[in-house]
């Protein structure tokens, strides 16, 4: 877009957007819909200025606005705001869900998607990803503890995998490693679907004392607004170019990239600096800059606030002083925050940052009008009711509608595919399901994270939840699972949306923590089209009504959609995170078996269900049927039982059963410690297939003493938990007896060379 | 005894250092980069980290910090140092130590348990062991390649200043495997695996990292 060599350097400001209402502007461009741009005129009583008009284009973002996804979110904040052990603290709305998790000790935690930036440049739309979810957890007042990173990629040997893994591996861990985060978990899953949409989802745990919570509003007239951090730069500036294209074509910087780059750095700085802050009682209200940088965070603080607010942008420190006040607006530069503070407290707040050699500047002070003005060199260009810009974005009722493929997929059952027959055959497919790509050893990947910074790290990889101590004189810790099996949920994303949280909820309770709460990542493909539209629906009901029964609520989360080539949307992957308390980490549960002579019980019933199962795509690269029975009352009684033997060490051992099923678990609780085991399947299913990789629910795999025994079986029948023996550890081989043995060398062999294989190539 | 953990901006395991002290039985006294104030300790720990960001080599911009002065002067004069993984970098951008750390040779960072055996018992810092134990102590990093010119590695062999070797595969290019060293007097060693790491049970592989900790409050009363 070229502009009139006269237009070239008029600002447009406020003042001349009034005259001249009828200029022509950008906002198709800019993303906007024409109805959207109408409804801005409305509000604003004229047309918008080249900086209003940013700032609503990126906030009425699909991103930042929830329009597409919100009236299928609502009813989260209908579930009862309440874990197990009481109300939480700060729900649904704010940067992260807080709750209490005992002895004055709160958590908050938050999954976020950071999956098209990933895709354009692997290792820095990683990198910000991580970076951005631990300033939300920051925004809260709490110390980040933790990151968890689930990530799904195209097939294993695809050209594009060896292209965007390699790059948002080393960009998790770049940027994590660099912040003292350990790393205690997450996903590595490998799909088709994903080929050309990599999904980065990035959780982060963070705690503090009940007493520091702090919430992001802006309050108190007088009250100085100061930006801190890394100075702001063109980066992650994205389609708001067009704008500065259109007013500052001769000056301005011409192409901006929109992956945004990130400086760990100084991220670990704003960390301590921010605490310090906190500490230091200098911060009355508190905001992260991340999606939609400074439109985003002066409009959330100031609708959040009692006020308004007034800002001069030409005080924003810049990288680049070439930047007009649109691309100021809009920057997603990365380690920048913004605080609320008293005047009597101001020069405290400086000291702080002066300590930590993070600048700081006041940027403007909350005023008792209640717009948001925003000026350039003393002249405005911005003067908006602020909720109108963060709150009140447009909500679309997106047309939704079961597709017509979905009965023909559910009726593809795998009944009609050659299952192994005789003990070598099943010995060879158990072997090809081990070592398939999402079955096999990931410490390629995980071996490139930090697990073990600030030495509170209890559990982690390949452990199926990670557990971190949050307090060293009383043994306190939580602990955290993500999961989502988007093969199931493709068949039915009800029943695949309430399969992620009962095995994140089971992998949390097999660790010996009692669940509390749930985050979610919703990763869709396009929301224009009434079948994605359709499985977003199906599996938000599926959620709420998982989590209702469950009785734990959704404290927070964040919705990708968009991510398909062409006609063909990802997997419908709703990943869950739960997050669980364990009063003494000492108590924690761990897989794989660490000592001869032990009983190996298998918890939980067996049928027959291999649709979506991880034989039927190894063996058959087959979708079709519908996914194994939830229980939701089975898996409540299973987890009781779990968080009770933990407490009183009623086993020595306990994995939960999932992808694979017993098959899968019992080789790499073999492969774990190389102690082999010899299991009889009789009890499990008539047929040892069956019983090896069906993928039912609700199941675990515990060992005992032969003194734990006689307790543990006591109180599996109290619970209600069916338990079958299926052998004793001991020898180095996989032995089912009447079948086939496997050692546990030739299972390690397998399962630990097929990363490396592919991608050390 | 007070065992100094200097925390630079970006430094990470310094907690991890202060309870390693702690755990050994020491008291663990935090200093600060922009302080020329070693605060009376009876020795220092460099911890692990990214000191500056290490966008420069690593190490390099943090051995000009104020409370680096302090800590050369100091080991001149006898006072127990160790630096781990950024810390051993430090020491040899300050020349405390010979050689430098570079990029892993597979170019990737690693964080793995790692078999290591104590090849000198006679350091301020290792003295608890005995010469040819085996330990286990996590390893992370992403430049901890050790390197120097063929005398520099023939003397430290030769004199019997390798104090740690890696076992069972090396796991970032260190020539000779080596993983940690000591100056002549024994009184600074710099080590690339992360000792601090493994003083509980319950957090990391084992105890077997609490040795050098231990080993410091043992000289320092002796």
């Amino acid at each position: 877009m070229t502009a009139a060599p006269e237009q070239t350097r008029v600002l447009d400001t406020v003042e001349h957007a009034t005259q001249t209402p009828d200029r022509e502007q950008p906002w198709a461009e800019l993303g906007l819909k024409a109805d959207e741009y109408e409804e801005i005129r409305r509000i604003l009583g004229r047309r918008p200025t080249g900086a209003e008009l940013a700032m609503y284009s990126v906030m009425w973002s699909e991103h930042c606005s929830y329009k597409s996804s919100k009236v299928h979110l609502r009813k989260f904040g209908q579930l009862p705001q309440e874990t197990p052990l009481g109300k939480t603290l700060a729900g649904i709305g704010e940067n992260a869900g807080v709750i209490d998790v005992g002895q004055g000790w709160a958590v908050t935690f938050k999954v976020e998607s950071h999956n098209h930036p990933s895709y354009v440049e692997p290792y820095q739309g990683a990198a910000t990803g991580v970076g951005g979810i631990v300033r939300d957890i920051l925004a809260m007042g709490a110390r980040p503890v933790a990151v968890m990173d689930p990530l799904r990629f195209g097939p294993l040997d695809a050209p594009d995998t060896a292209r965007v893994l390699p790059g948002i591996v080393a960009g998790v861990g770049g940027y994590g490693n660099c912040l003292g985060l350990p790393n205690i978990g997450g996903e590595v899953v490998f799909d088709d679907t994903y080929l050309g949409n990599p999904l980065v989802n990035a959780l982060c745990v963070g705690v503090l004392r009940h007493e520091d919570l702090h919430l992001a509003h802006a309050s108190g007239a007088g009250n100085q607004v100061v930006l801190y951090g890394a100075r702001t730069g063109g980066d992650g500036i994205g389609g708001v170019s067009v704008l500065a294209s259109e007013t500052f074509s001769e000056d301005g910087p011409a192409k901006r990239p929109s992956v945004q780059v990130g400086d760990p750095f100084m991220e670990k700085l704003l960390i301590e600096c921010t605490l310090e802050l906190f500490a230091a009682g200098v911060v009355a209200g508190i905001q992260d800059l991340g999606g939609a940088g400074l439109s985003c965070a002066t409009s959330e603080l100031a609708s959040a606030g009692d006020g308004g607010m007034h800002v001069e942008l030409s005080t924003v420190p810049l990288r680049d002083s070439s930047l007009s006040p649109e691309e100021i607006l809009m920057s997603e530069s990365q380690e920048r925050m913004m605080a609320v503070v008293e005047p009597a407290r101001l020069e405290a707040f400086m000291a702080v940052c002066g300590k930590w050699d993070v600048e700081a500047v006041v940027v403007g002070e909350v005023t008792d009008g209640d717009h948001l003005v925003i000026d350039w060199h003393g002249e405005t260009v911005v003067d908006v009711p602020p909720r109108s810009v963060a709150h009140d974005g447009p909500t679309y009722e997106r047309p939704y509608a079961r597709p017509e493929w979905q009965d023909a997929l559910q009726a593809d059952t795998t009944a009609a595919l050659a299952r192994p027959s005789g003990a070598d055959e099943l010995r060879a497919t158990l072997l090809d399901v081990v070592a398939s790509p999402n079955q096999a050893d990931k410490s390629w990947v995980t071996d490139q994270y930090d697990r073990y910074v600030r030495g509170n790290t209890v559990l982690a990889q390949p452990e199926g939840a990670g557990v971190v101590r949050i307090d060293e004189e009383t043994h306190l810790g939580v602990s955290v699972a993500t999961d989502c099996n988007g093969r199931f949920a493709k068949l039915d994303p009800y029943a695949g949306a309430v399969l992620a949280l009962v095995e994140s909820y089971r992998n949390v309770a097999a660790s010996g923590a009692l669940p509390l709460a749930v985050t979610d990542c919703l990763n869709f493909g396009s929301p224009e089209d009434p079948a994605v539209m359709w499985q977003f629906e199906r599996a938000t009901q599926g959620l709420f009504d998982g989590c209702r029964a469950l009785g734990i609520p959704v404290t927070g989360g964040n919705v990708s959609l968009y991510n398909q080539t062409g006609e063909t949307a990802i997997l419908p992957t709703p990943v869950v995170g739960v997050l669980g308390v364990i009063d003494d980490v000492r108590t924690r549960l761990r897989g794989g078996f660490a000592a001869d002579g032990r009983t190996v019980l298998l918890l939980g019933d067996t049928r027959d269900e291999l649709d979506g199962s991880a034989w039927s795509d190894v063996a058959h690269g087959h979708l079709g049927g519908v996914p194994p029975v939830v229980d939701l009352d089975a898996e409540q009684a299973l987890a009781r039982l779990l968080v009770r033997s933990a407490r009183e060490a009623l086993v020595e051992t306990a994995q939960d059963l999932s992808d694979g099923g017993l098959g899968v678990a019992l080789a790499e609780a073999v492969i774990k410690h190389g102690t082999g085991v010899t299991v009889s399947l009789d009890d499990v299913a008539g047929d040892p297939f069956v019983a090896l990789l069906s993928e039912s629910t609700a199941r675990a795999i515990v060992t005992v003493t032969p003194e734990q025994a006689p307790a543990f079986r006591a109180a599996a029948e109290a619970e209600g938990v069916p338990v079958r023996e299926l052998g004793t550890t001991g020898g180095d081989a996989l032995d089912v007896t009447g079948s086939f043995s496997v050692g546990a060398d030739e299972l390690r062999t397998r399962w630990a060379a097929t990363l490396p294989a592919v991608l050390d190539a | 005894m007070r065992i100094g953990v200097v925390t630079f901006p970006g430094s990470l395991d310094d907690v991890d250092a202060q309870r390693a002290v702690r755990v050994a039985g020491g008291d663990p006294v935090a200093l600060w980069h922009g302080d020329h104030d070693l605060q009376g300790v009876d020795a220092v720990v460099l911890p692990g980290g990214f000191s500056y960001g290490d966008y420069l080599r690593c190490g390099a911009i943090a051995r000009f910090a104020p409370v680096m002065s302090e800590v050369v002067d100091a080991a001149h004069h006898g006072l127990p140092v160790l630096g781990i993984c950024n810390g051993f970098q430090i020491l040899c951008e300050s020349h405390l130590l010979p050689g430098a750390l570079v990029r892993n040779d597979h170019q990737r960072f690693v964080c793995r348990d790692q078999r290591l055996r104590i090849e000198d018992a006679t350091s301020a810092w290792t003295g608890s062991y005995a010469a040819g134990q085996e330990i286990v102590v996590p390893l992370k990093n992403g430049e901890g390649g050790y390197v120097a010119d063929e005398a520099t590695l023939d003397a430290l062999e030769g004199e019997g200043h390798v104090v740690a070797r890696y076992l069972g595969g090396n796991p970032n290019g260190s020539l000779r495997d080596i993983a940690g060293i000591r100056n002549a007097a024994g009184n600074v060693v710099g080590l690339m695996p992360h000792p601090e790491h493994a003083v509980e049970d319950l957090c990391g592989p084992g105890t077997d990292g609490l040795g050098f900790f231990t080993s410091a409050l043992r000289a320092l009363v002796g």
